[in-house]
């Protein structure tokens, strides 16, 4: 045989490398795949930057109070008459309410001044409420959820002091008598811990919409606003929207569409 | 020492109170944990991990699936013990199988005096299943 020459080696060398690595690339390409499914696989939706947008335009009294209907029911939020006592992830309340800054006599949301408009959790991008909690148990996930973890809440509400939208709810009682029926797949809270919307995480990590989103009849807008091809992209840069005191600094991502 | 009759007295006294509960369960037994698994959990044959690990880890588990969901959103866990899926539930995985709470988990819990109010409080928010 004739001498091995340069050529030849690297050849070999790399055939050989190619064998020995070929299995593991192979897996690569074919993940193991779980025998035994014992669940559907979750196809978590996911985001660089959750939003939503409410068409002010479009929506109507029955279709937000169907959207709290069905938020409520499907969080446990205890329905407590007290209003002093009173648990909200989303509700309604006047647009001369929810803007009131500045003099909205002459000017374009005219229009809407006696209407009542939806208020929920406005998922800040520089939310007051994380910066203060002193136990992290409200934190901003990844993908710019403000999410409460009611396993480390104490109680002490400096997040309620600190959100101007009052989007945050204290439980002064046990919850559990003031729902009427529970939902058995989601806990509820107990005493002495804040709640407020969390843009249903958990059907996110589902792979579903949020509630308020499915029960709005398309007058909710949901989507990513970090990809620039998503609907809401889209809608947010091509019309006028309003975000709740947006000289705060706290980068609200909810857009209300007039 | 004044009085030493009836310190003495006292102290005996005092005594058999503090070992009341001893003297009283002297000679018995009591039965031991004896854990019941449900019509689906004799089913499944395994769970997520063996039993053993199961018996003296399961809160190890517990906390590590509370921050998978809730801190870090991942909401499935593979097993490697009995290579299934699963979601990542109190409720909608653990008590879906174990949907027997009284014979299962409060067989031992009971007898181990980990209830009550304040440990584990769980059951606070986390709906029981309905027996």
């Amino acid at each position: 045989m004739d001498k091995i020459d340069r050529r030849l080696f690297l050849k070999i060398a790399s055939l050989s490398i190619l064998g020995v690595t070929a299995g593991s690339l192979l897996e690569v390409v074919n993940p193991k795949d779980f025998k035994d499914n014992s669940i559907e696989p979750l196809t978590k939706l996911k985001a660089k930057r959750w939003a939503m947008a409410i068409d002010l335009t479009a929506i109507n009294e029955a279709i937000i109070n169907n959207c709290i209907n069905k938020c409520h029911v499907t969080h446990n939020v205890p329905n407590l008459r007290d209003k002093q006592h009173e648990v909200k992830w989303i509700w309604q309340e006047k647009y001369s309410a929810v803007f009131n800054e500045g003099d909205n006599d002459f000017n374009l949301t005219t229009l809407y001044k006696n209407k009542n408009i939806p208020v929920l959790c406005n998922q800040c991008d520089n939310p007051p409420c994380v910066r203060v909690c002193p136990t992290k148990a409200t934190f901003s996930r990844d993908d710019g959820i403000v999410v409460m973890d009611m396993h480390r809440c104490i109680g002490c509400r400096f997040c309620m002091a600190a959100c101007p939208y009052g989007s945050r709810s204290f439980n002064w009682t046990d919850p559990r008598p003031y729902i009427d029926k529970i939902n058995e797949e989601y806990p509820t809270r107990e005493k002495g811990v804040v709640e407020k919307c969390d843009f249903c995480m958990e059907r996110l990590d589902r792979g579903e919409l949020p509630i308020c989103v499915e029960e709005s009849k398309n007058t909710i807008i949901f989507g990513d606003i970090g990809n620039k091809n998503s609907e809401i992209y889209n809608i947010l840069s091509r019309r006028t929207f309003l975000r709740r005191k947006e000289h705060l600094g706290t980068r609200p991502q909810i857009f209300y569409l007039i | 020492m004044y009085d030493k009759g009836k310190i003495i007295a006292g102290l005996i006294i005092g005594m058999l109170i503090i070992m009341l509960p001893f003297w009283l369960n002297i000679g018995k037994t009591r039965k031991l944990p004896d854990p019941k698994l449900s019509e689906k959990a004799k089913l499944a044959e395994k769970c997520i991990l063996p039993t053993d690990e199961m018996r003296s880890a399961h809160q190890v588990l517990l906390v590590e699936w509370r921050d998978l969901a809730v801190r870090d959103g991942e909401r499935l866990y593979y097993s490697e013990y009995n290579q299934k899926k699963y979601e990542i539930s109190l409720e909608n995985t653990c008590m879906d199988c174990h949907s027997n709470k009284k014979e299962f988990c409060d067989e031992c819990h009971n007898f181990a005096g980990v209830t009550g109010g304040s440990s584990p409080t769980c059951w606070n928010c986390h709906n029981e299943p309905k027996e």
